[in-house]
């Protein structure tokens, strides 16, 4: 499996898988993000997002995690090329 | 010896408390149902152990309230049970790491396990105890299976030799773990997984809220209207009417006993709503016209709690709540105030900033009536025109919006986002929603019925003694002046300090015109609070968030009730 294209989860595609690059963000925001599960590396699908900059919901490993708009335009990730 | 029961939230911990203890607690399927700890008692051998229902917490390094609980707890604990949810082993074991480099015997129970088998998840459970150097036990709590067995391995809790390590060492050795002991096999989506995509999703996910929103309405008002009109209102008047006549020409009209116990016959009949005596008034109002609505109201909460929905409304609804100063999840706490102000107030743990559980906390105690209030209102106001309610419901809600929208300028700092897990849909289980009922229903009970009727024999007594007329001649110009309100309202608005429900039934006794019931209905459910919520609000903010929400609602309720007098 490559990786291609770079983006946020914000700007993934319903649907679209990727994995974890970095978490552009402070200490305590990667740290509460870590603890559930959610890190560089991780394999993630996007679930959906809600209208007007609203909750992103992402899928790791088995697990939905909701994240506002703000937090997760800081999780940047690699796209999977089909 | 205390045992403590800790992990990840939402893995099922109280559920499993419950099994162990046989307390009930109040379990459900969404992230931070437990903010208090509870204990209990499990026999071990021939020792009592203290079992402590901890909330639950995904690392030690606390971000909420209800984390830091955790966190604290785990300094005075002899054990601790780590209840691991066996479809997410990988997470989960972060907090095992933490667990296991403190100086505490741990054994670990792999919840959730009937699960692993159709998520195509397979633990060699064997090879976990030997990495970990503590027992692993697989349990379904729900059912019951593996708890004989991890109780009885109890005893062999370790505390293994772990050097502490960083956060990237403890994944790094999560992840390595996870290599030897799981294997994931490939599978197709359930029913229940395709319906929790769609929900979270603006479309079709906001169509489904509407529905699911309706349906709990129609269901609370059918069961509730069902049980009065079916059971309560014929056992009062057909079986406890002549009983209380009898009563009363037995005691005699115009005696001491019969005003308090039977109280005024109202054209020569037991009038249920204002003859207010202890014996008829203060019954029929917990019993026959609350308890319906109780029963009713707890029933829908429990299958939205169970079925893991919450946690989708609060994803949909969190860009309009962070208008009003609060992320999506402080849904869950409001809607628990709806059944009783108290555990919604005590809810705001699971939100992460002081001023989010401000704002939440004051919108409750203002904005969101308790069921027994509601209950009183549809039942009193209700009898004047359904178009009276909605104007109580459709007030009370604009006050909500307009308040959290002033709270969300005014007070300083912001508010944190929203990070929640979502959980799985789970069909929930007849047991728990069975127990979380009789629960809230018995507590219901115990709280109001001696409240009630201890309150009536007092207002009686006060009535008798001319002491109300001294208030109200003082609140006159208020109460009268401002709110349009005859100056006798003003003893149901002091009442309203011990509980709203009989509040609204002294307003009942008052003969008002339908609009001034609309204004005392409005103005009681946003005064002051009961003298329940009151405490909970004193503890949860401090002296000073409670005398600033208190101060609030005060000058909320005075203006808001003015405006509706003059409007209407």
């Amino acid at each position: 499996m490559t990786f291609d294209r770079q983006t946020t989860i914000t700007q993934m595609r319903t649907g679209e898988k990727g994995r974890i690059i970095e978490i552009a963000g402070g200490h305590g925001l990667t740290r509460r993000l870590e603890a559930m599960g959610i890190r560089s590396g991780k394999k993630i699908t996007k679930v959906g997002s809600m209208l007007m900059r609203g909750p992103v919901t992402i899928q790791v490993d088995g697990v939905q995690v909701a994240i506002g708009f703000g937090m997760a335009r800081r999780i940047l990730v690699e796209l999977e090329s089909k | 010896m205390k045992i403590l029961l800790m992990g990840n939230p939402n893995v099922g911990k109280s559920v499993f408390f419950s099994r162990l203890t046989g307390v009930r607690v109040i379990a459900s399927n969404y992230p931070g149902t437990t903010v208090e700890f509870t204990k209990g008692y499990l026999k071990l051998g021939e020792e009592m152990a203290e079992v402590i229902d901890v909330p639950g917490t995904y690392t030690l390094e606390p971000t909420s309230k209800a984390e830091e609980v955790a966190t604290e707890m785990l300094k005075n604990g002899d054990l601790v049970i780590d209840v691991v949810d066996a479809t997410n082993l990988e997470r989960n074991l972060f907090l095992t790491m933490q667990l296991l480099e403190r100086d505490i015997p741990v054994i670990v129970a792999l919840n959730i396990w009937d699960d692993t088998r159709h998520r195509g998840i397979h633990i060699d459970v064997k090879k976990l105890e030997q990495v970990l150097g503590v027992p692993v036990v697989p349990t379904v709590a729900v059912t019951g299976e593996g708890m004989k067995e991890l109780v009885s391995r109890i005893h062999e809790a370790a505390s293994p030799p772990v050097s502490h390590r960083t956060r990237d060492e403890r994944w790094a050795a999560v992840g390595r773990i996870i290599e030897q002991v799981q294997t994931v096999t490939h599978r197709h989506h359930t029913w229940l997984e395709r319906l929790g995509d769609a929900s979270v999703k603006p479309f079709p996910g906001i169509l489904i809220a509407v529905l699911v929103l309706l349906a709990s309405f129609v269901v609370i008002r059918f069961v509730g209207e069902g049980l009065i009109v079916y059971v309560c209102d014929p056992l009062f008047e057909n079986f406890w009417a002549p009983v209380m006549m009898r009563l009363s020409e037995f005691l005699g009209s115009g005696s001491f006993l019969n005003d308090i116990l039977v109280g005024k016959l109202i054209n020569g009949e037991v009038n249920f709503f204002q003859s207010f005596g202890i014996l008829t008034t203060g019954l029929y109002i917990p019993f026959g016209i609350v308890l319906p609505y109780i029963v009713s109201f707890y029933l829908v909460l429990g299958f939205l709690e169970d079925s893991g929905y919450l946690p989708r409304i609060a994803v949909l609804l969190d860009t309009l709540m962070h208008r009003l100063g609060m992320h999506g999840y402080a849904i869950i706490p409001t809607l628990l105030g709806m059944g009783c102000n108290v555990p919604g107030i005590l809810a705001t743990r699971i939100l992460e900033s002081r001023r989010e559980r401000f704002i939440v906390a004051t919108l409750i105690s203002i904005g969101v009536p308790c069921a027994a209030l509601q209950a009183m209102i549809i039942g009193l106001v209700g009898g004047e025109g359904w178009q009276y309610v909605a104007i109580v419901y459709g007030t009370l809600f604009v006050v909500w919006v307009i308040l959290g929208l002033i709270l969300n300028l005014t007070v300083k700092g912001f508010s944190p986002e929203l990070l929640i897990e979502i959980p799985p849909y789970r069909l929930p289980s007849a047991r728990i929603l069975a127990s979380k009922l009789w629960m809230r229903t018995l507590g219901f009970l115990k709280e109001a019925v001696p409240i009630v009727m201890l309150g009536i024999f007092v207002i009686t007594i006060l009535y008798a003694l001319n002491v109300f007329d001294y208030i109200a001649n003082f609140a006159a110009p208020v109460v009268s002046g401002l709110l349009g309100l005859p100056s006798d309202a003003t003893a149901a608005l002091v009442i309203g300090f011990l509980r709203k429900d009989m509040a609204v039934g002294m307003l009942g006794a008052l003969s008002l015109s339908a609009n001034q019931l609309v204004v005392g209905s409005v103005v009681l459910a946003m005064f002051f609070p009961c003298i329940a919520s009151f405490v909970v609000l004193a503890r949860e903010l401090k002296l000073k968030g409670m005398l600033a929400a208190t101060g609030i609602m005060i000058v909320a309720s005075l203006v808001v009730g003015s405006l509706l007098n003059l409007i209407l």
